[in-house]
């Protein structure tokens, strides 16, 4: 318009800058501390194999978690996942009982999983239903189908080198679940922050409204988030499957709580609009090292719950509990 | 007024609920008989008084997933105070469980009143808070039948007039809360919170508080509930109603209580809690295997929502004048 | 209602707004007013849009406070800090949209916050219901108390709402655009309302844009303009053209700029636009570089019509052709793969992603041309950004700043940027300056001249008649969902607006 223009820098924050303020910094440092914490009270902590085991507390659920943040920074949630992981997992034991080979029972493990996202990514794009009660349903019908098959038994004699993708190691003290995982970290980091998809996801979830006007076909991106969730879901089933070596219907139970918390911890604003995979790869380390460092010292399980729960309220409440002293100060 | 009701989603619902109890008692009449049914509405007891408060928590907009969590942790302590002070009344341990219950909704509706945190994320941390409490209290150790006394055991089962007080109980809540409901200004705050919170702010109602109340009233009766179920199975330990707040959700979905807010009924509540605890109960008796319940209240969840949004679906926006007239 | 006698000589005003002023960040959205409101009598509150009416309706109901001046009940002041205190002082209003829960019942709408009680506490529901019936009948409402709000038409739904003003025992009454959604049949049954409630004492502010109404019932009137007062007083002391004039008279103050470049060939067309509710037969030609007017009244079906055009909804009939091109748009992003844009007037609802930043909401729609293979570059998207950015005169501490810490002049620089970015060849402007200060809105205005001096096309709707004259080469006016006057050259007067968009027979 003139010559004479203000100038408008780029960003007036260093990437250092950034870094230093972000949840993910924050976040970090309280892994660190658990971590520290953990190799004072336990000598068997800081031991190479026991490490590689811990991981597997939370390798499946973080897989799930990863597409699970995509759909809640796109504003929606997927509560079947658990169960997906329950009807994938009867699928492949019932193909056992046919026969299936290893390769056969993977394609089942993924299909049915893709098969479950589908029928949510209907119900909610394209029937308009919202996706808390939806997935409230068919987080009973999907587990409620595995009851029907298989009630009070169990499948078992899945074929020998099914059992890589939950027991085998890559290399070392490298499980084939903690390589597939980081690969998995990469993939939904670069989607997520990288790609025009991932701008998306964001934009539908800050106001879904100015997305659409913008030229982004809202409901086709978010039919892909749930079709995600169900195939990261159906992956997950396999590995849990072969680790387990076994098919109840009640795999798996609770888990969808414990992916949307890790999710949330990871920084993910449960409205939608904000959130990285950051946050939530280290979010899964914080809560399989407080699994297990708190494991190693004997505190069962469900003593730990509370600490995830008051983790979770208290990573949103902090924030805000400050802001209102800030106010009342002012 | 009754030609709004027989076009009422509750309507439907009964319909529904009476149909499903015919087809069964043309084939098993011994499903219709009035012990029978008695039986059903007993076991069904728990689950209706919970969707009651659940509904109101779901009117105003939010979600109370604690509901079990809390029912597990009150009926723990009122197990404990039990084996401490046997002699103890059965009318201080039922205040001891609503008020103690009351304070955990508190937890929850401060949260999310004060906080703004928004109440799935709440009631997600409460969940596994209040389940860990249980531990901690217990040591992880079982209550068992002989470690309380025989009458905080009889209490939910003893009769009155044929039915068991567990069954009374429930009548009375649902009456309560059908008075509390339709007869009171805070009934009413309810709806208009979850149903247009910025004109309640224009009409002087305080959204935040609205909620709390609702939480403290659906923490009030999972706690009430905590001690009706544990002295009716005469156990506590660390994972009883565990999964139950998705019955809960579920049965007031099915009731037609929108998740949207501002739509709900205490005959709502009551039918989807009903037609829950009928699938229950009937399956054994058409022979099949109660696997398939969850099944079946998960379609029936997915029914439910699909044909709730086709009802309120909105209407268009009329501009053109012979548009407004043709329709 | 010409005969005023016998009216003039009620002397108090029930109640006085004195020297009232109300600022916002950036806009002074009140200055100094005056209004007084008579009993029995009914006060016409008349101006354009972004004049101050509806503020007046907030400070009057204890919605909003005022930052100067003295609110006077019977010559007592008084402070309203919240909505339950302008109902305790007996002032209600009935909005423009009822603001009213359509899951209670009609008496419980009527009562909610002061239902009577029974001795036990808890709401009489026999003795509300009888109430509500009597409120009712008192006001020719032909329903019954207990049915579900949501169950009843608008025009009944108003009917509610004035029972309820009726309920809280109201002197004052605020009717805000009761007729702006209602049949001529439930217009005039409204009018006999409003006479049974000036008969019955109560003080009427009444809000419209309709000339005829208001000389039908008001027997006052107050104008504002831009915050101000601009005259007030008898009804039947003035005439249609003075009260127009009043209204629309200070076009001298803004200064457009001067466009001197000849008009190109046609680039877009529409042809029979119809839809089954909101418009019909809408046929239109654009030229290269010209700038199209939509004058009308709010729910003209302005906004929906461009809204069709943009692909966000479907209309029933017509085509839309670029560059004599017919081209399906079937989504907002067809519209914008055939190089045209819609910039809409909720800026915060549909415009701008307030939550990510300036540089990102810019490139929202070009990200293709930002990308390779899907892959975001930041360094092309802070380019494109700051090119577009920069003729627009953006004032940001930094392009990564969240564009919801932006004022709403430059949140509106940041959405029209995001569309220049696309490369347009017709841009639909939806209230450009809609709550946009006086600095910022000269900038849109110079940008809008360039933008067309450089072969873009613009169509404009806008409620503000300067803006309409000072920017369009031609005007088209909309009442009701359809096309019913094309103005330019002489016949393009704020008369003729004014009459055409209300409805008014020519004098």
């Amino acid at each position: 318009m003139n010559p004479t223009e203000r100038f408008i820098p780029d960003r007036l924050t260093t990437p250092m800058q950034r870094l230093l303020k972000s949840w993910e910094t924050l976040l970090l440092l309280v892994a660190v501390g658990i971590f520290t914490m953990n190799s004072f009270a336990s000598p068997y902590f800081l031991d190479a194999w026991n490490l590689s085991d811990a991981t597997f507390n939370f390798t499946e659920k973080a897989m799930i978690a990863f597409a699970m943040a995509l759909l809640i920074i796109s504003g929606e949630i997927d509560l079947s996942v658990a169960s997906i992981i329950a009807l994938t997992s009867t699928a492949m034991g019932a193909a056992v009982q046919y026969g299936a080979g290893t390769t056969d029972i993977v394609l089942i493990g993924l299909l049915v999983g893709l098969l479950c996202g589908a029928f949510n990514a209907v119900l909610v794009t394209i029937m308009g239903l919202p996706s808390i009660v939806v997935t409230i349903g068919t987080m009973s019908l999907f587990r409620g189908i595995s009851y029907i098959v298989l009630g009070d038994q169990a499948y078992r004699g899945y074929p020998a080198d099914f059992a890589f993708f939950g027991q085998g190691y890559v290399w070392w003290v490298f499980s084939f679940e903690i390589v597939l995982f980081v690969i998995f970290a990469i993939i939904y980091g670069v989607v997520l922050h990288k790609t025009n998809f991932g701008r998306a996801i964001y934009a539908i979830g800050n106001n879904a409204t100015a997305a659409q006007f913008s030229g982004i076909r809202v409901q086709r991106v978010k039919f892909i988030l749930f079709l995600l969730t169900g195939l990261m879901a159906g992956i997950a089933a396999i590995c849990l499957t072969s680790r387990l070596g076994s098919t109840r219907p009640s795999i798996a139970v609770g888990w969808e709580l414990e992916v949307v918390t890790m999710v949330v911890l990871g920084g993910v604003n449960i409205l939608g609009g904000s959130g990285s995979i950051p946050g939530v790869v280290i979010a899964a380390f914080v809560m399989g090292l407080v699994t297990f460092g708190l494991g190693l010292l004997n505190v069962p399980g469900i003593v730990m719950s509370i600490f995830i729960g008051l983790l979770l309220i208290g990573v949103i409440a902090l924030p805000r509990l400050l802001t209102m002293i800030a106010a009342r100060r002012a | 007024m009754i030609r709004n009701f027989l076009i009422s989603r509750e309507a439907i619902l009964l319909l529904v609920i009476l149909v499903l109890v015919g087809i069964i008692s043309t084939r098993f009449p011994g499903f219709i008989v009035p012990a029978n049914l008695a039986n059903v509405f007993n076991d069904t007891s728990p689950l209706i008084i919970l969707a009651l408060g659940q509904m109101v928590v779901i009117v105003t907009r939010c979600i109370d997933l604690s509901v079990a969590a809390n029912l597990a942790l009150t009926g723990m302590v009122v197990a404990m105070i039990n084996t401490m002070a046997p002699d103890l009344p059965i009318v201080v341990i039922l205040m001891v469980a609503m008020v103690f219950g009351a304070v955990l909704g508190a937890v929850n509706g401060i949260l999310v009143w004060k906080f703004e945190i928004p109440p799935i994320v709440v009631t997600l941390g409460t969940m596994t808070i209040f389940r860990g409490l249980i531990f901690l209290i217990s040591d992880g150790k079982w209550i068992n039948a002989h470690e309380m006394s025989p009458n905080f055991t009889a209490f939910p089962r003893a009769q009155i007039l044929g039915l068991p007080v567990l069954s009374w109980i429930a009548i009375g809540a649902v009456v309560i809360f059908f008075i509390l409901i339709t007869r009171t200004a805070l009934g009413r705050a309810f709806f208009a919170v979850g149903g247009n919170p910025h004109a309640a702010v224009y009409t002087g109602i305080n959204v935040g508080r609205t909620r709390f109340f609702a939480f403290v009233l659906s923490g009030a009766l999972a706690g009430l509930t905590g001690y009706l179920w544990v002295a009716r199975y005469a156990v506590a330990y660390v994972d009883i109603a565990g999964g139950f707040e998705l019955e809960v959700v579920a049965a007031c979905v099915i009731g037609g209580v929108s998740i949207a807010g501002g739509i709900g009924s205490v005959g709502g509540a009551l039918l989807g809690a009903l037609f829950l605890g009928v699938v229950k109960n009937a399956l054994p008796v058409v022979n099949i295997s109660p696997f398939w319940q969850l099944a079946i209240s998960g379609s029936a969840i997915i029914i439910a929502i699909a044909m709730n949004a086709r009802a309120n679906r909105r209407k268009g926006r009329f501009i053109l004048k012979q548009a407004e007239q043709s329709t | 209602m010409l005969d005023n006698a016998g009216t003039a000589e009620v002397a108090k005003p029930v109640v006085v707004l004195d020297g009232i002023s109300k600022i916002f960040p950036g806009v002074k959205a009140l200055s100094e007013v005056k209004l007084e409101l008579y009993a029995g009598q009914v006060t016409a509150l008349v101006g354009e849009n972004g004049a101050g009416k509806s503020t007046v309706v907030k400070v009057l109901t204890g919605i909003y406070q005022p930052d100067e001046g003295a609110i006077r009940i019977d010559g007592h002041p008084i402070s309203l800090p919240t909505a339950q205190h302008a109902s305790d002082a007996g002032i209600t209003a009935i909005h423009q949209e009822t603001v009213l829960f359509d899951e209670l019942s009609v008496a419980e709408n009527i009562f909610i916050g002061h239902a009577p009680k029974t001795r036990l506490g808890l709401i009489d529901i026999v003795q509300m219901q009888r109430k509500a019936a009597e409120l009712l009948a008192s006001i020719g409402a032909e329903f019954d108390p207990d049915v579900k709000l949501r169950d009843l038409g608008i025009a009944n739904k108003h009917l509610v709402a004035i029972a309820r003003a009726l309920s809280v025992d109201a002197r004052v009454v605020i009717m805000d655009e009761p007729t702006a959604a209602l049949s001529h049949k439930e217009i005039a049954e409204l009018y006999e309302l409003v006479e049974a409630l000036k008969a019955q004492g109560k003080a009427i502010l009444f809000i419209s844009h309709k000339f005829d109404e208001i000389f039908r019932i008001a027997d006052r009137f107050t104008v504002f303009r831009d915050g101000e007062c601009a005259g007030e007083g008898q009804i039947s002391d003035v005439t249609e053209d003075e009260l127009v004039h009043m209204m629309v008279g200070r076009a001298v103050n803004q200064i457009f700029p001067e466009r001197t470049a000849a008009l190109g060939d046609v680039v877009f067309q529409i042809a029979g636009y119809s839809h089954p509710t909101e418009f019909a037969d809408i046929g239109f030609n654009l030229k290269k570089g010209e700038i199209l007017g939509f004058y009308g009244l709010i729910g003209a079906g302005r906004s929906e019509l461009m809204q069709a055009i943009f692909g966000v909804t479907k209309p029933s009939k017509g085509v839309s052709k670029v560059d004599g091109v017919i081209k399906a748009v079937r989504s907002p992003a067809d519209a914008i793969r055939s190089g045209i844009v819609y910039v809409p007037e909720d800026r915060g609802a549909q415009g701008a992603v307030t939550g990510l930043p300036i540089f990102q909401n810019v490139t929202l729609p070009s990200l293709k041309k930002t990308s390779r293979n899907g892959f975001l570059r930041m360094a092309e998207e802070f380019a494109l950004a700051r090119k577009y950015t920069s003729r627009l005169d953006l004032r940001a501490a930094s392009l990564d700043q969240n564009v919801g810490d932006l004022s709403g002049g430059n949140q509106q620089k940041v959405v029209i940027a995001k569309w220049l970015a696309t490369q347009p060849k017709v841009i639909i402007l939806d209230e450009p300056t809609k709550g946009v200060d006086i600095g910022s809105k000269a900038a849109v205005h110079a940008f809008m001249a360039e933008l067309v001096a450089q072969g873009l096309s613009i169509i404009m709707v806008s409620s503000e008649i300067p803006e309409i004259m000072g920017m369009s080469d031609r005007v088209i006016v909309m009442r009701e969902g359809r096309m019913v006057a094309e103005l330019t050259g002489d016949t393009l007067t704020p008369q003729t607006l004014v009459r055409h968009a209300a409805g008014i027979a020519e004098s």
